[in-house]
């Protein structure tokens, strides 16, 4: 029977000082704490960056030359401060199909 | 050189820093934290030729489940009450190490980072001793939330006057938190650094070019820094910038800078009324109109008193 | 040239500190380990120790900044006794598993109340558990020596931990003895520059000290206490090529008269020079008697015990910290479990005495030899000398 919580690594297999590597967290997807997601309209952006600016989890990346910022679904939680302070109301938080 | 005359690489829209962010993704903050975003905007600013020392806490614990890390940087992190005393040993073996040629020949700031309860509770005698001691490569930031998110939103001494939490809880015998925040940039200044600075992330470029300022002056350095948590204050997900950007336009929370014992603050002439800030929040609705003129009075007389350092030591 | 010359035991422990070239040393006062922190300061202001001294504001601050110095990949150096080892016992859990191998001289002396600047070993049987490598010192050479070997020990890439130095505050501390100070040279050829197993590096950027969850935690401890048992072999090693290097051998476990004695004491720091006199005169009179002395408490040398003590009528187990609410001391315990499933073993009892500096003379062991032959079936620990 598999206990609640099961020992992951063994012993001996663990790192010196439990030292972990730098930036590693990539391989956890926050994208599924989602309930809305940001969707873009690119007519109304203006390139502003403050969806980039202010974004918690660092989801928006710059796609220039193409002059807007686009957010990767696998880590934004969905908290909408994208479109909160989007100057030109260009985000809208839509609500997750399940 | 004075503090104020050090150089260094103003960020601007323009220059803004490239690359993937110094903090990686995938870390386990809440949804909307104003803290992990002053933290990346931070970080951001630095790079990764830095060395990070976290107190226990929010972020320290979003941070680092083993075996994973968000930090680019090295990172350590020991416990809740020493991180300027980890990183004043960091400091000086990276000084000892280079002197005797076994470290790397550049400057390497050491940027300890700890919650309001690690800085002005638990951590306060540690950073006392650090700022005393004058290190050369020593940066201190204080992410003020307000409270013990981590553990609950239980009251720290830099919980604001008024503010309903776990340990402050509003009922028939009180309104809430009964002190009056604890001034930390304040007495950070009195230990005489070059250098101590208040910042929001909703002042982005401002915060930014504060942590680089901070960086490239010799000696330690304050910096505090407003960190909105919408878990804790009971606030809707997507108002940690709106909330921050309140703080400041309410006068609640002053953005300015001590160089040398010289003060540099951003006036607001016209100040929003603080009600409008404490809407948003479930944790001061219980406040009525005469507790909010009470608040307000005491935030213009801290206002009023940076804006006379201001004018009498003008930077 | 290794000169021999009188010199206070806390100055020599410095001295090896110096001789080791440590990097950094983050201390703050309290005695009785003062002397040794007050003479490194000064090497280091003279010059003659090229090191960074932290003055920290408290004995937590103390071993933080030793934890960050360690990390930082610097050969680090602290020393307190008492309550300063209590403040910092936060820490003092925190390194071994960091795998932080800092070294911690500890002035042993009694923890409050009553407030008692006095030797005895309360200090550290209170984080005997934390998982630091402990050695004892007896006199002001193996100070010394033991200062060196504990920088070995502890850098050693097998074992990578802390490494807590102890020696009798006042009683050792303070005391001036001819002590050999060895050369740089000779001192370079055993113990070799600190290479860390990892370091905070911003060419090559790691994390330290991440949230071991319950799928980590008791596997992240385990590791540790494997590595803090394997440590005997390196430590065994470090005490041969000592010897080689140096002339002077040492050993886990130190055996006085205690082949053939039939009752035998087993003690920790410099009291055994004591038992040792008396160990002579009882001989004289024909009683066969011996003592057995740890050298090594952490991790416990359980082999090197059984085969030094294992033939022995009788054991009289010495303890300079009173456990409260327990039956035995700490180190009386831990003999009767190494006992406990052996088929032949010692009537064990359990004895008590020089607690807060309280002297302990030829006469109280004298005591303890005839009690420890006298009686059977010990069920509880005896305090020496207490006036009840």
């Amino acid at each position: 029977m598999k206990k609640p919580i099961d020992a992951l690594v063994k012993v001996g297999d663990l790192p010196l000082g439990l030292c972990g590597a730098p930036g590693s967290t990539v391989a956890f997807k926050t994208g599924d704490w989602r309930s809305v997601r940001p969707v873009l309209d690119k007519e109304k952006c203006i390139y502003c960056g403050f969806c980039y600016y202010y974004c918690p989890d660092g989801v928006y990346q710059d796609m220039a030359p193409e002059k807007y910022y686009k957010a990767d679904l696998d880590y934004c939680k969905g908290c909408g401060i994208c479109a909160h302070e989007c100057p030109k109301k260009a985000i809208t938080m839509t609500l997750e199909e399940v | 050189m004075r503090a104020a005359d050090v150089p260094f690489e103003k960020v601007t829209a323009k220059n803004f820093p490239k690359g993937p962010d110094s903090l990686a993704p995938g870390h386990r903050a809440c949804q909307g934290c104003g803290e992990v975003l002053a933290l990346r905007l931070l970080l951001k600013a630095l790079g990764t030729e830095f060395i990070a020392v976290s107190a226990t806490g929010c972020m320290e614990v979003c941070t680092g489940p083993f075996p994973q890390s968000a930090w680019r940087m090295p990172w350590v992190h020991i416990a809740f009450e020493n991180a300027a005393a980890v990183a004043s040993g960091v400091e000086q073996a990276v000084h000892v190490l280079r002197r005797k040629g076994r470290g790397h020949q550049q400057r390497i700031p050491v940027v300890a980072i700890a919650g309001d309860g690690g800085t002005a509770d638990i951590g306060l005698q540690a950073l006392s001793g650090a700022l005393e001691r004058q290190h050369v490569d020593f940066v201190y930031v204080c992410l003020d939330n307000e409270a013990y998110m981590n553990t609950g939103i239980q009251r720290s001494s830099a919980t604001p006057f008024g503010a309903n939490t776990t340990t402050s809880p509003v009922g028939v015998k009180s309104k809430g938190q009964y002190t009056w925040k604890k001034n930390m940039p304040a007495i950070a200044a009195a230990h005489g650094i070059p250098y101590v600075a208040t910042a929001t992330p909703a002042n982005y470029l401002d915060l930014m070019n504060k942590i680089r300022r901070a960086v490239a002056i010799e000696g330690p350095a304050y910096m505090h820094v407003y960190a909105p948590c919408p878990t804790g204050w009971r606030m809707k997900a997507e108002l940690a910038v709106e909330s921050a950007k309140l703080a400041v336009s309410t006068r609640i929370f002053p953005l300015y800078e001590v160089l040398d014992g010289h003060y540099a603050i951003r006036k607001v002439d016209k100040p929003t009324p603080i009600a409008d800030y404490f809407k948003i929040q479930g944790r001061f609705r219980h406040l009525n109109a005469e507790d909010i003129e009470a608040i307000t009075k005491k935030v213009n007389s801290e206002y009023d008193r940076i804006v006379s350092l201001s004018e009498t030591f003008p930077v | 040239m290794a000169k021999r010359i009188g010199i206070e035991v806390s100055l020599a422990v410095a001295e090896a500190v110096k001789l080791a070239d440590t990097d950094v040393i983050a201390a703050y006062p309290i005695t009785p380990q003062t002397h040794i922190v007050e003479h490194l300061s000064e090497l280091v202001a003279d010059g003659s120790l090229d090191a960074a001294y932290i003055p920290v504001e408290s004995e937590h601050s103390a071993m933080s900044s030793c934890l960050g110095s360690s990390a930082a990949g610097a050969r680090t150096f602290t020393a307190t006794s008492s309550q300063g080892l209590a403040l910092m016992n936060e820490m003092i859990y925190i390194a071994p598993v960091l795998r932080t191998p800092i070294v911690l001289a500890i002035a042993n002396r009694a923890l409050s109340a009553p407030i008692n600047i006095w030797n005895d070993h309360s200090d550290i049987m209170s984080v005997r558990d934390a998982g630091w490598i402990c050695l004892f010192a007896e006199n002001g050479q193996e100070s010394l020596d033991l200062t060196l070997i504990s920088f070995r020990v502890a850098e050693d890439p097998k074992v990578s931990l802390p490494v807590s130095l102890n020696l009798d505050g006042f009683t050792l501390s303070h005391f001036i003895e001819p002590i050999e100070i060895p050369d740089k040279e000779t001192v370079d050829k055993f113990l070799p520059p600190f290479v860390p197993c990892f370091k905070l590096d911003i060419k090559a950027p790691m994390s330290l000290g991440l949230l071991g969850g319950p799928e980590y935690y008791t596997e992240s401890r385990k590791a540790t206490d494997d590595a803090l048992l394997a440590s005997k072999t390196v430590i065994k090693k470090a005490f041969a090529e000592f010897n080689d290097v140096f002339g002077r051998q040492y050993n886990v476990v130190e055996s006085y008269q205690a082949k053939d004695a039939e009752t035998i004491v087993l003690a920790m720091g410099s009291i055994s020079e004591t038992a040792m006199t008396a160990v002579d005169e009882l001989r004289a009179q024909g009683k066969k008697v011996g003592i057995v002395r740890l050298r090594l408490w952490r991790p416990l040398p359980i082999e090197e015990i059984v085969e030094a003590v294992g033939h022995a009528k009788n054991l009289a187990v010495i303890d300079r910290h009173l456990v409260l609410g327990a039956p035995y001391g700490p180190v009386g315990l831990e003999m009767m479990s190494v006992f406990y499933s052996a088929s032949q073993k010692p009537n064990i009892s359990n004895f008590v005495l020089g607690l807060g500096g309280r002297d302990v003379t030829r006469d109280d062991f004298k005591y303890i030899f005839d009690r420890a032959a006298a009686q059977q079936g010990q069920t509880r620990y005896e305090i020496v000398g207490v006036l009840e």
